[in-house]
């Protein structure tokens, strides 16, 4: 036999070495792939309708296939008593590369989308620097720009498998406060800079031009290193569910501290401690203490396919796929295990991966339909490893819903059902 | 934007021959910043637009107030939601009670706030989430002084101002780990 028809399995439960990724198609496994569900198409093959018409022409901004139609945000309902706020998640598990298309980035507003005119928009920097400056959107438009591809993650992301008992979900209702897009504008080193510092600065104390004027405070030495201003999502203005015209953006760390909306930095000698530092994203500890300020988001992996409640539809070869992230740098490695963690295999990882964006794992399975736990494990270029639920429970308050980044099971039973579980 | 295109070309040849002329070691005084286009403005006038009040009181406006004139706009325009003494309702969080150390724990403004600032700060800037920024100075302290009242941390007749606020000490003051510099 060639390698081709007995790949080499690297762990328990059908984990197949990554190599063949390239080398193996899905009828490599012959005998087994041979037990499909899915037949190959009886009888002739014809010429389709789409074939012998011509389509629609050219249209201004494009949309999804009607065919792809399901591939949507799952949004919560609206807030009977406070207006505006809630979360639409990322549907992780119908995306495939690394990059979350704009309308499918998530939302976590606090009071609403503000209806912006950029034109009567100002962003002020005030506060301990040498000449405060107003700046319209117009004068940011002119400034030299970045761009760069970074995730952003909610810090409450995954909040949901702190709970009990494991929920019936999917990878979008657990996960999906996760999205990753090339963000493109000013730098705020800049614009600071433009200001002037003064020597008394230690903090920005940032706001929003919402209903709810959200406030984040920073230190000092993130936001001169690489925090931006950002214009552009993906290319095109951003979203104003992303804080049209502009929005600070905080490169690895927890979503709330990149201020949509930017209307105000104030330079402080300290942090405001604005109630979303306070009385939320604050993380309670089993002593009842607190942890103020824990803004990287930790090392993470999520295998978004197979995932919660999809169905596997036959025996045989599987790719599972998912993605990986770090507050802390870029994802290293990789680990799938198949039977729960008792063994464990590097997946691949898709090149092009950068310093605090997601990366893209791929690993290929041989299912045999017997029972199986999947679970992916990551690794960052600071060495932190992706903790079990277990360690990562023990080390907070049971009520803790924030900065989760423990590993995910998915069970997947003898019928193929692919349930969201804690192993 | 067609009207400052020429401005940020010019402005980045600029930055590109200083880059050039400092590589062959002659001096050229050009700001750091190859393009300067903020406006100047005074803290003056952001007096009105500015909101950040700071654990030590920077930034407090004018005005004063007690829990006692507070009871009355509570009642108008916050018990409808957090409750007539302050318990909290579905969809609406608690403001007073609890604790941190229950199981499970309440964390509300009483129990779990360090600083009586931000009470300030978020009920100015986000409350009541139908008309932020409808309330006005006075109200907000009247405000924040019956919501600190409800949870004993200062008496009904205290009256609570930009001196005052600073020095009240909340109950879960010293619950917090600040981890920044991590
Ligand atoms: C329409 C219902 C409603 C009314 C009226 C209302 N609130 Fe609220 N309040 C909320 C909701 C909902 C939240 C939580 C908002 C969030 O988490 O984004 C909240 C949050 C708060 C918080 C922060 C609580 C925490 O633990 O973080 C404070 C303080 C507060 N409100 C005070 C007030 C005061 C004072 C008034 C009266 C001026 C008021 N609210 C009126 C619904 C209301």
């Amino acid at each position: 036999m060639d390698t081709k028809n007995n790949p080499q399995h690297v762990a328990g439960n059908g984990l197949i070495h990554r190599r063949h990724l390239l080398g193996l198609g899905l009828a490599g496994i012959g005998s087994i792939a041979a037990g499909s569900a899915l037949g190959a198409d009886a009888g002739m093959l014809n010429i389709p309708s789409w074939s012998k018409i011509p389509g629609n022409g050219p249209s201004e901004y494009g949309t999804p296939s009607p065919f792809a139609g399901d591939v949507k945000r799952l949004a919560g309902g609206p807030s009977a008593t406070a207006p505006g706020s809630g979360v639409s998640r990322t549907p992780l598990h119908l995306l495939r590369g690394t990059i979350t298309p704009n309308s499918l980035h998530f939302e976590r507003h606090h009071s609403g989308v503000p209806a912006i005119d950029p034109a009567q928009h100002r962003f002020v920097i005030h506060g301990l620097v040498r000449q405060a400056l107003s700046f319209t959107y117009e004068d940011l438009l002119a400034y030299p720009m970045v761009s760069q591809i970074y995730f952003l993650e909610c810090s409450g992301n995954s909040g949901a498998n702190t709970v009990a008992t494991a929920g019936d979900t999917n990878a979008a209702a657990i996960h999906g406060l996760l999205s990753c897009a090339e963000w493109t504008g000013v730098r705020l080193s800049t614009l600071l800079a433009e200001a002037g510092v003064t020597d008394a600065a230690a903090w920005i104390t940032a706001t929003g031009a919402d209903a709810a004027s959200m406030g984040r405070s920073i230190p000092l030495p993130k936001a001169l290193d690489d925090v931006m201003i950002a214009l552009y999502q993906n290319g095109e203005p951003i979203r104003p569910e992303q804080g049209y015209p502009m929005r600070l953006f905080v490169p690895g760390w927890e979503g709330n501290v990149s201020v949509k909306w930017l209307t105000q930095i104030k330079v402080a000698d300290a942090p405001a401690h604005f109630r979303d530092e306070t009385s939320k994203y604050t993380d309670l500890l089993p002593d009842g203490k607190s942890l103020q300020f824990t803004y990287p988001m930790g090392v993470k992996s999520v295998i978004t396919s197979p995932s919660g409640q999809m169905k596997l539809l036959r025996q045989g070869i599987h790719e599972i796929t998912g993605v990986a992230w770090s507050g802390h740098g870029a994802i290293r490695r990789v680990e799938i295990s198949a039977d729960g963690g008792r063994t464990w295999a590097d997946a691949h990882i898709e090149a092009g991966q950068q310093h605090l964006a997601l990366a893209r794992f791929r690993l290929p399975w041989q299912w045999s339909g017997a029972p199986a736990i999947l679970q992916s494990r990551a690794t960052d270029s600071s060495n932190n490893v992706q903790p079990s639920r277990e360690i990562w429970m023990a080390a907070y308050n049971p009520a803790n819903r924030y900065h989760y980044n423990a590993i995910q099971s998915w069970s997947v039973s003898a019928q193929g059902d692919v349930t969201n579980v804690y192993a | 934007m067609f009207m400052r295109k020429p401005v940020f070309m010019r402005a980045l040849a600029a930055g590109v021959f200083t880059l050039s002329v400092a590589s062959i070691g002659l001096a050229a005084d050009l700001p750091a910043n190859p393009v300067a286009l903020g406006s100047p403005i005074t803290e003056a006038q952001l007096a009105d637009w500015d909101l950040i009040v700071a654990p030590d009181g920077d930034n407090l406006p004018d005005g004063s107030g007690t829990a006692a004139q507070g009871q009355m706009i509570y009642h108008q325009k916050c018990a409808a939601c957090h409750g007539t003494a302050g318990e909290g309702a579905s969809g609406s969080p608690a403001l007073v009670g609890g604790s941190v150390s229950t199981t499970p724990p309440l964390l509300t403004v009483g129990s779990y706030w360090p600083h009586a600032s931000t009470l300030f700060d978020y009920v100015r800037r986000a409350m009541p989430p139908t008309a932020p920024k409808s309330l006005s100075n006075t109200e907000v302290y009247q405000l924040t002084a019956y919501v600190l009242h409800l949870h004993g941390v200062v008496a009904e007749d205290f009256v609570l101002d930009k001196n005052t606020l600073p020095a009240v000490q909340m109950p879960n003051r010293d619950g917090f780990i600040d981890v920044s510099a991590n």
